[in-house]
């Protein structure tokens, strides 16, 4: 019965037309998923991520989108029966408007456990699906005020001069603090994609 | 030194210039492979809880009955190694069958069904099995080159065990024309890789004088990486 597969399936493009079905605000569609992660419930301080997604040519790309997969703010990560009881999901997907802007409200996550019993710096992992894009894209959002991003052992594989792309500034806003994060698919400034 | 998992080879590049959109939007410089970790053994896992009962069926989601052939598409998702992968959310979306879809922004001259919208939700069972019944969408075309058509197809999201198995694809029709003309379908290096988005005709899905039957199993990356131990404190 389990008979081994020829391989896996392999990607496709979102394509331009996902909204109505994948973040259908303003469609008939009722939407399961949001860009506010953080319920009254969760640990953690409460931020906002927000960017720009550009292409090579510095424009920005205006039908991307994009989600996020986090721990809460003590790290850990939610399981699906703790989700189905309210926890901190930890999951969040938005589109980009016609600027290509996105904005996301959540917890700032807690350190998780790395490779080899080394701790990683807080970091939120991102993907990103757009028309062009024939496979995701994954990066990783770091905190501009975190100390441990200099022994962290995942930007430690990243080549030094590329480090910055991944870190997100911290800026006093309001509430809720502001990391301005700008995914950069192509370019000067090409911000760091990851394969795991 | 980290290694690609020679699975991955299955997918198509990032930068396939047939396809323009991806001459502007594919990173110039190489991937930074990295050891998966707990954030990418962990994952949004979305099941049951997600779906209500009939988002599954795409032909009644509105008054009437949507034009066009009413079809059923089911399948199971497995891991590389042939396991179901149960409880697992699907989500698809798809041109109605005049091959125009909902979005707002798609300037396709062909016209709108007032029944069909071309969005529905499934969930696996214990099987890894799901179930949608919708019709078959249209070709539609692009502007990628001179008279450019993109095989019928429907678009599958799905999330699987991990951030790792997240997967979004299109589903194909067999037999269809239009396969040596698409350079989406194209990217993908790999003849047999690419046969394996293609569903097939089955006469035992079809239904009598109702729909016909296509089966279309999906394969995630698997669970063979075994997971680092999170102490939680708690």
């Amino acid at each position: 019965m389990t008979e081994r597969p020829d391989g896996i399936t392999p990607s496709q493009t979102v394509g331009p037309f996902f909204a109505y079905a994948l973040t259908p605000e303003g469609y008939a569609t009722p939407a399961i998923f949001s860009n506010d992660l953080a319920t009254e419930d969760s640990v953690g301080e409460r931020i906002r991520i927000e960017g720009y997604v550009i292409d090579g040519d510095g424009e920005p790309i205006v039908d991307a989108m994009v989600e996020l997969w986090q721990p809460d703010g003590r790290g850990r990560f939610a399981t699906a029966s703790e989700r189905a009881n309210g926890a901190f999901s930890g999951f969040g997907r938005t589109q980009v408007d016609s600027n290509g802007f996105f904005a996301f409200a959540t917890v700032k996550p807690g350190a998780v456990a790395g490779p080899d019993g080394a701790r990683q710096a807080p970091h939120i992992a991102v993907t990103i699906f757009a028309r062009g894009l024939l496979r995701q894209l994954v990066t990783r959002i770091y905190f501009a005020d975190e100390a441990a991003n200099a022994v962290d052992p995942i930007l430690s594989l990243v080549p030094a001069e590329r480090r910055a792309t991944l870190i997100a500034e911290r800026r006093e806003r309001g509430a809720a603090p502001v990391y301005t994060f700008n995914i950069r698919l192509q370019g000067e400034g090409e911000t760091v994609f990851f394969e795991a | 030194m980290t290694i690609a998992p020679a699975s991955l080879a299955a997918h198509p590049p990032h930068l396939f210039p047939d396809y323009a959109s991806t001459r502007k939007r594919a990173p110039a410089k190489p991937l930074v492979l990295i050891p998966a970790t707990l954030t990418e053994l962990s994952g949004p896992v979305y099941g049951h809880e997600t779906v209500s009962g009939d988002e599954g069926d795409l032909t009644r989601q509105h008054a009437g009955e949507p034009l066009g052939e009413r079809i059923i598409v089911t399948g199971r998702v497995l891991d590389e190694e042939g396991r179901p992968v149960p409880n697992t959310l699907l989500e698809i979306w798809q041109a109605n069958a005049a091959g125009r879809y909902v979005h707002l922004r798609d300037q396709h001259p062909a016209p709108l069904d007032p029944n069909f919208t071309g969005a529905g939700r499934a969930v696996t069972d214990q099987d890894g099995r799901y179930r949608f019944t919708t019709v078959k969408p249209g070709a539609y075309p692009w502007r990628n080159h001179p008279n450019a058509w993109r095989p019928a197809h429907i678009h599958f999201s799905l999330f699987g065990p991990s951030f790792l198995s997240r997967l979004v694809t299109q589903m194909y029709f067999p037999g269809d024309p239009l396969f040596a003309f698409d350079p989406i379908f194209n990217a993908i290096p790999d003849a047999r890789a690419r046969e394996r988005l293609v569903a097939r005709f089955d006469l035992a899905t079809t239904e009598p004088e109702w729909a016909l039957g296509y089966q279309f199993d999906i394969v995630l990356r698997g669970r063979d990486a075994t997971p680092i131990e999170e102490p939680h404190d708690d």
